[in-house]
């Protein structure tokens, strides 16, 4: 009965998100489409690096005339956060080497912050769940894109690029509520801030999460 | 392989890689209370910074443009207690629509 709600809890909590991130796909679809990545290519990449921020800075290198390595390096750099975030949901990942190899593939920003259940622990059957409906929605998001992308235009021009961080303020107010907590996501955000002029783009984020550091300091608090 | 197959190949391969060398090295193993206590602090560490560079960044330079008006005021909606997709809405439409006046 546990497990099956669950599961449950994964779906219901990820809907709205999923909702957004069909849009972020749609608009992921037409930046893809218009770099000259062709149409089939976005949906593969959805489907397997299933990583927004990577993809778009992948698609938005190949726009520009970048070489594949700068396009590779760029988004191996956004992506490099998911080794912490990895780490912090092994211990809840009990079956053998295929489920691990599920769990961490259907790890995104949104799944592992829907999963968090406070004090270091995580359900990975909420983020097997919310991580699901999160792949759909980014893959039917990057088809519509890419199959319409010639009618719908520039994305931005729609404030799509305000929506990721108002969808990431939105998963973060629920973990800040103790004073700890708001100190590290504070001083994430001062890190990678002061880090962006001068360093590739992913590097502040990975190092912003030294943040959690403060954990050894004010474990007692 | 074209260019664009390449990326798509090498991406996906090293974005699984690292996602998995926690759960496949670690998994199903509890970690050491320390690290705990490090790690219950990665989710806010990392989304703060999520956040802010979302806010603020264009590449490699900080700027304020119409993004911050559209995050000022899904903070507020978030404060209303708000659903996560009106409040999404909300900052892309605020920003959309400064952008079509600016």
């Amino acid at each position: 009965m546990s497990e099956d709600r669950g599961y449950r809890h994964g779906v219901r909590a990820v809907l709205p998100l999923a909702v957004a991130v069909f849009g972020f796909g749609i608009s992921y679809g037409v930046l893809a489409l218009a770099s000259g990545m062709g149409s089939v290519a976005p949906v593969v990449m959805s489907m397997t690096t299933f990583a927004g921020s990577a993809q778009f800075a992948a698609a938005s290198v190949l726009g520009t005339g970048g070489s594949a390595a700068t396009a590779i390096l760029a988004a191996v750099l956004l992506n490099a956060r998911y080794a912490p975030i990895g780490v912090t949901v092994a211990p809840w990942l009990t079956g053998g080497v295929w489920s691990r190899l599920l769990h961490a593939h259907l790890t995104v920003d949104e799944s592992w912050a829907v999963a968090a259940e406070g004090h270091g622990r995580w359900n990975p059957r909420v983020l097997v769940a919310a991580g699901a409906g999160i792949w759909v929605a980014w893959v039917c998001g990057t088809v519509i894109g890419v199959a319409f992308g010639d009618v719908i235009g520039d994305p931005n021009r729609l404030g799509l690029d305000a929506a990721f961080p108002a969808l990431f303020l939105a998963l973060l107010a629920p973990q800040v509520r103790e004073r700890v907590p708001r100190e590290a996501a504070a001083l994430g955000a001062a890190i990678g801030l002061v880090l962006t002029p001068f360093t590739p783009a992913g590097v502040p984020i990975v190092a912003a999460s030294a943040a959690c550091l403060l954990g050894l300091v004010r474990s007692d608090a | 392989m074209s260019t664009v197959w390449v990326v798509v190949t090498v991406t996906g391969v090293a974005t699984l890689a690292l996602k998995a060398v926690g759960p496949v090295l670690l998994g199903g193993r509890p970690l050491p209370a320390r690290v705990t206590d490090v790690v219950t602090l990665a989710g806010p560490a990392l989304l703060g910074a999520l956040v802010a560079i979302g806010t603020f960044a264009d590449g490699r330079t900080l700027v304020i443009d119409a993004r911050v008006l559209g995050v000022a005021a899904a903070a507020v909606a978030i404060q209303l207690k708000a659903p996560v997709l009106l409040v999404v809405v909300i900052a892309a439409a605020v920003t959309g629509f400064a952008r079509a006046l600016g």
